[in-house]
């Protein structure tokens, strides 16, 4: 083996803080995006469909589309497919604020099919509560339907931070930095197992971690 | 006091996009209960109990007629309007849909929050409202860890919340058991003794009407077949619903006897008039199946009576009649095909 190619010993601790910084940034920040549209979006479904508060066919079958259309490609393909979108709006393919945008597409569409589920759990007859003692529908949709499903929100939004993650390690291929893009350049491209075998631990104990806390934030909303 | 007139709910008959008419559920509904009254609504499945119930509280607007309360016709209001015309109706769901996350005084408390009331009036109606359904041990629990019974009393505190005129329990004691559902009952007929307001109750449950109803109205088929205070409904006829609101257990007696079903047919019954109908007609009389019962400040019962086969039935009558009460023989064929029945 080539001593260029050798591991970096020396640099490997500060390579992994970076990296785990740039990940916690890019999901982080895709996080708040996705909740900020993902959230209304599901609501929107849920809500003009037959069994919300708004039932209007036309609206919920279009966004539902929409939805779905975010959901549909792997999220190989749509990062490539979306390339025009990226270039348009930062000038760039490749790096941290290329893998946003493919990112938050596929994040939001997940995060509207996740709220939805999470909203459709609370019983009907509790909007119907509300609606009979005469509060508003923003106040039904706030205080009744969004309160109850928290902890089914909770979850979904754990199982997004976790898609996230793995998304942001593909998203590695388009140099957007963090854990995948460590993976990738030294793992993978340089034959480095050692750097392999580091950046797969931290992924695994950074997705038990999310999965830990999410599960017992979730045990203390249900009452 | 609630006035309902010419209520009329009509939904669109669809299969697929074609329109294939309409199916009419509630066709001309009248009905009045007045302040302080409990009026209970009963009928089959199906006959419309649950659509008139989401008419009243106005969460579906009828297709026509109009409900009035206090004066105010509540139909056909803006959304605006509808919102506050809602808080004066108070509605006790069945199994009482209290919201999971939040504790029972936070669940009385809601309608209020979301009413915009200050914070210290809000408290202290909460206060109240449990201390009145005997439930203030229990502010602090949330409804998992209450009784089904426990969870209907927080409901009907808040139900109570906003100070509703009138009262809508919509099949509240439907799966409780019948010790829980007594007690509900004695709450609300407490309610409406104590704060003067109009409840309507709709149910299934020929018990509920008989324990807590002013008045009752029969529903079938989307219309109101028969109504009236209870007492006169017992005593007016033998009608379904008569016979449902008493009804005379299986009778078993001699053969010989010729079986009389009788009901009270006035409300100036003797109690003793056993005794005296049989001094009238100089024979013994037996009681074969009996259901007398209180209702209001006198008796109502129904009966099967037997007499021995020689005497007029004209006669029997008569004596009947004298005292209060109505009857006629069964006839001697349906008899024979009861008997039939029971050997088949």
């Amino acid at each position: 083996m080539l001593p260029m190619l050798a591991t970096p010993w020396p640099d490997v601790p500060d390579m992994l803080g970076t990296a785990l910084g740039e990940t916690a940034r890019l999901v982080g920040l895709v996080m708040a995006i996705v909740v900020v549209l993902g959230a209304p979006l599901g609501l929107l479904i849920y809500n003009t469909s037959p069994l919300g508060l708004t039932p209007n066919n036309p609206v919920h079958v279009s966004i539902s589309w929409i939805a779905n259309l975010g959901r549909s490609l792997p999220f190989l393909v749509l990062m490539a497919a979306i390339i025009p979108v990226t270039k348009l709006v930062f000038g760039t393919t490749i790096g941290f604020k290329a893998a946003i945008i493919p990112m938050s597409v596929a994040g939001v569409a997940f995060f509207a099919r996740l709220t939805e589920n999470a909203v459709r759990e609370v019983p009907r007859d509790l909007l119907d509560v509300g609606l009979a003692g005469g509060s508003s529908l923003w106040q039904v949709v706030t205080g009744i339907q969004l309160r109850e499903a928290l902890p089914g929100l909770v979850a979904a939004l754990t199982l997004n931070i976790i898609a996230m993650i793995e998304y942001s390690a593909i998203a590695g291929a388009i140099g957007s930095g963090g854990i995948g893009y460590l993976a990738v350049n030294y793992g993978y491209r340089r034959f480095d197992g050692n750097i392999m075998i580091a950046c797969i631990l931290a992924l695994i104990l950074i997705v038990q971690v999310v999965q830990f806390t999410g599960d017992r934030v979730v045990r203390r909303l249900v009452h | 006091m609630i006035e309902i007139s010419g209520l009329t709910k009509v939904y669109p008959k669809t299969s697929g996009r074609r329109d294939r008419g309409v199916t009419t559920v509630l066709d001309g509904i009248d009905l009045v209960v007045g302040d302080a009254q409990i009026g209970a609504v009963v009928g089959p499945s199906g006959a419309g109990k649950s659509t008139l119930a989401r008419c009243i509280n106005l969460l579906e607007q009828p297709t026509s007629g109009s409900i009035v309360v206090k004066g105010q016709d509540l139909t056909g209001l803006s959304r605006k309007e509808l919102r506050s015309a809602r808080r004066q109706i108070g509605t006790v769901f069945q199994s009482a849909n209290l919201l999971r996350r939040l504790t029972a005084a936070q669940n009385v408390a809601l309608p209020m929050r979301h009413a915009g009331l200050p914070d210290d009036e809000v408290l202290r109606r909460v206060h109240d409202l449990l201390d009145r359904v005997g439930m203030l041990h229990r502010a602090n629990h949330y409804p998992s860890q209450l009784s089904g019974g426990q969870r209907q009393r927080i409901g009907i505190a808040r139900s109570l919340a906003l100070r509703p005129s009138v009262l809508l329990s919509d099949e509240a004691t439907s799966g409780l058991d019948p010790d829980t559902t007594r007690a509900i009952l004695g709450l609300l007929a407490e309610l409406r003794d104590d704060l003067g307001v109009t409840i309507l109750v709709i149910t299934h449950e020929m018990d509920v009407v008989r324990s807590i109803a002013d008045v009752v109205f029969q529903l079938d088929h989307g219309r109101i077949i028969e109504h009236g205070p209870v007492a006169e409904v017992v005593r007016r006829s033998d009608s379904a619903l008569s016979r449902a609101l008493l009804p005379v257990p299986p009778a078993a007696g001699p053969g010989e006897l010729r079986r009389w079903q009788v009901r009270y047919a006035t409300d100036e019954v003797a109690p003793t008039w056993l005794t005296a109908v049989g001094a009238d007609l100089g024979v013994p009389v037996a009681v074969l199946a009996a259901l007398v019962e209180e209702a209001g400040d006198s008796a109502v019962g129904r009966l099967t009576l037997g007499f021995p086969g020689d005497l007029e039935d004209a006669a029997v009558a008569a004596v009947l009649e004298r005292h209060g009460l109505r009857g006629s023989a069964e006839d001697a064929a349906s008899q024979r095909d009861e008997k039939k029945d029971e050997a088949a």
